[in-house]
């Protein structure tokens, strides 16, 4: 298992390292420790491999991973997992604003809280918060699932296109074009998987409420011509 | 984008290092602004005495027997020079009619600030030459905030450098853009309040001291602001006694905070938190937008938050 010491080792070196793992390739764990607050660990993985990072790191942590599944036993920064394609990124503190922003895949946990545009414009990653989201998360989110255990704050989903929010707790206001919606079977089935997949095992599916679009805003309507 | 710290030292022992903390946190922000850097220290108080700290673009002339110069114009204080920038310390009675005083015989001297504690040191350049050529690493204080320079709303120069001090013993360092400035600083010109600048973060510092003046403690100041200034920014300030830190409602700008029994910190990134004693086991957060964030010394040296 090849360990990085960030305190010791510059941050590209790590970085090549996890962009060189060959094919067939069977050590694939990496540690990283001393990450004291680093941008960009781990980022651009495209392997199937599993990176530990021991302590926060700074922005965009684990950015356009795919494949890989990346812990950071810490707090990250801004923009973590930004541009997600696959894998798995866990954060096991709290995570700075817009994380998981335009995501196409994969999963992003977040065992604390989130700040502010937690998930904005989201094109197909799920994200499963713990905790609570800031304001202005999932704005302009395209698709993918944004679950929250917590509550979420201002402008929730503003300008929402196809994805589908969950939250538990309470929502302080909801964004343009964004509104509570049925929370039907076939959402009880996708959100019980989600909370599998995210290891949360105390919390019933039914405890939530589902946002989503109502699909006023985001196609022309020739009745608002004259506001452009 | 800049970069800005904050130091709030709870633990009298750590005072003598509040330099070197403060320093490491700034130097840490380098590469989030390298236009210009400065830094606040909060020293000893008590004394009675008042300190000014002036810059000059050529200290060789205007520092020249700057003291002697003082006390023929009738005042009586002591000067102690560190590189572009002097500390006048005298009686606060004699200091009253200073800046009309150094106008007269020094113009180009410029104030960087007054009080009784704090101290500001800031020049075009990296945080690591400011802090080398100003000695920070050595100096001790109860509190201080640092901010490193990528300018956006005025030109690169000292006096664009923050921290921006409008009041005694007032400072503040900001990241971000103020969209109403120009209007504020209109309003307060006519309130009395005198600029040297055309920067945005000085509108907001003079905003903070008028509202002071005014009566406000410095969390109902900050609290004014939400509703008056307009645009992006991420505050710290330091008062005599006090340590604010506000986000605009949109909070785009950074900001991550610590807390132990030590001390309150504020840093840009976490980055320039992780050198201070017992970050491990620090409560760390983000501070949450709008939001004032205030702690203060009392007489007694009992800190509230």
């Amino acid at each position: 298992m090849p360990t990085f010491d960030l305190a010791t080792t510059p941050l590209r070196d790590l970085n090549q390292a996890l962009h060189a793992i060959p094919a067939g390739n069977n050590d694939n764990h990496f540690e990283v420790v001393n990450p004291r607050g680093h941008h960009s660990v781990a980022v651009g993985v495209d392997a199937p491999i599993s990176v530990d990072v021991r302590g926060s790191v700074g922005y965009y942590c684990a950015g356009m991973n795919s494949q890989a599944t990346i812990t950071v036993h810490g707090s990250a920064g801004p923009g973590v997992a930004e541009n997600m394609m696959s894998g798995t990124v866990i954060i096991e503190g709290d995570a700075s604003q817009y994380a998981g922003a335009t995501g196409r895949g994969g999963l992003l946990v977040i065992k604390g809280n989130a700040a502010s545009r937690c998930g904005i414009s989201m094109k197909g990653i799920d994200i499963v918060v713990q905790g609570s989201i800031g304001h202005m998360s999932a704005f302009m989110a395209q698709s993918g699932n944004l679950v929250v255990l917590g509550d979420a704050g201002e402008a929730l989903g503003d300008s929402l296109y196809e994805a589908r929010l969950f939250v538990r707790g309470s929502v302080k206001s909801l964004g343009a074009d964004c509104i509570e919606k049925e929370l039907r079977q076939e959402h009880l089935d996708l959100l019980a998987g989600l909370l599998a997949k995210a290891g949360v095992t105390d919390v019933s599916p039914s405890e939530f409420k589902r946002y989503g679009s109502a699909r006023k805003l985001y196609n022309f309507n020739i009745d608002n011509a004259d506001a452009y | 984008m800049c970069g800005i710290v904050g130091l709030f030292l709870k633990d009298k022992t750590l005072e003598p290092q509040l330099g070197q903390l403060l320093s490491d946190m700034l130097v840490t922000m380098t590469d989030r602004g390298p236009d210009s850097a400065g830094i606040a220290i909060y020293g000893s108080s008590g004394n009675g005495l008042s300190k000014i700290t002036v810059q000059s673009a050529d200290p060789e002339k205007d520092f020249a027997g700057l003291q002697t110069d003082l006390e023929k114009a009738g005042i009586k204080a002591s000067v102690q020079l560190k590189s572009t920038h002097a500390v006048i310390t005298g009686d606060a009675a004699d200091l009253g009619n200073i800046r009309e005083v150094l106008s007269s015989i020094r113009p180009g001297i410029r104030i960087m600030g007054s009080g009784e504690s704090v101290e500001i040191y800031k020049e075009v350049g990296l945080p690591k030459d400011v802090v080398d050529r100003f000695s920070i690493r050595s100096m001790s204080g109860t509190h201080g905030i640092g901010h490193t320079r990528m300018a956006t709303e005025s030109a690169v120069t000292t006096l664009g450098a923050h921290p921006f001090s409008t009041g005694s013993d007032q400072c503040l360092v900001h990241n971000g853009s103020l969209s109403n400035h120009n209007n504020l600083r209109r309003e307060l010109v006519r309130a009395g309040m005198r600029f040297e600048t055309e920067n945005d973060s000085e509108v907001a510092a003079a905003y903070l001291t008028a509202e002071m003046a005014a009566g406000k403690d410095l969390g109902e100041a900050l609290s004014s602001a939400i509703d008056d200034l307009d645009g992006f920014f991420t505050f710290v300030v330091g008062t005599k006694s006090g340590f604010g830190v506000l986000r605009d409602p949109i909070a785009c700008k950074p900001a991550v905070m610590a807390e132990t029994d030590q001390y309150v910190a504020f840093g840009s990134e976490y980055r320039a938190l992780v050198s201070l004693p017992g970050i491990e086991t620090a409560r760390v957060w983000e501070p949450e937008p709008a939001t004032v964030y205030f702690w203060n010394r009392d007489e007694s040296g009992a800190i509230a938050a």
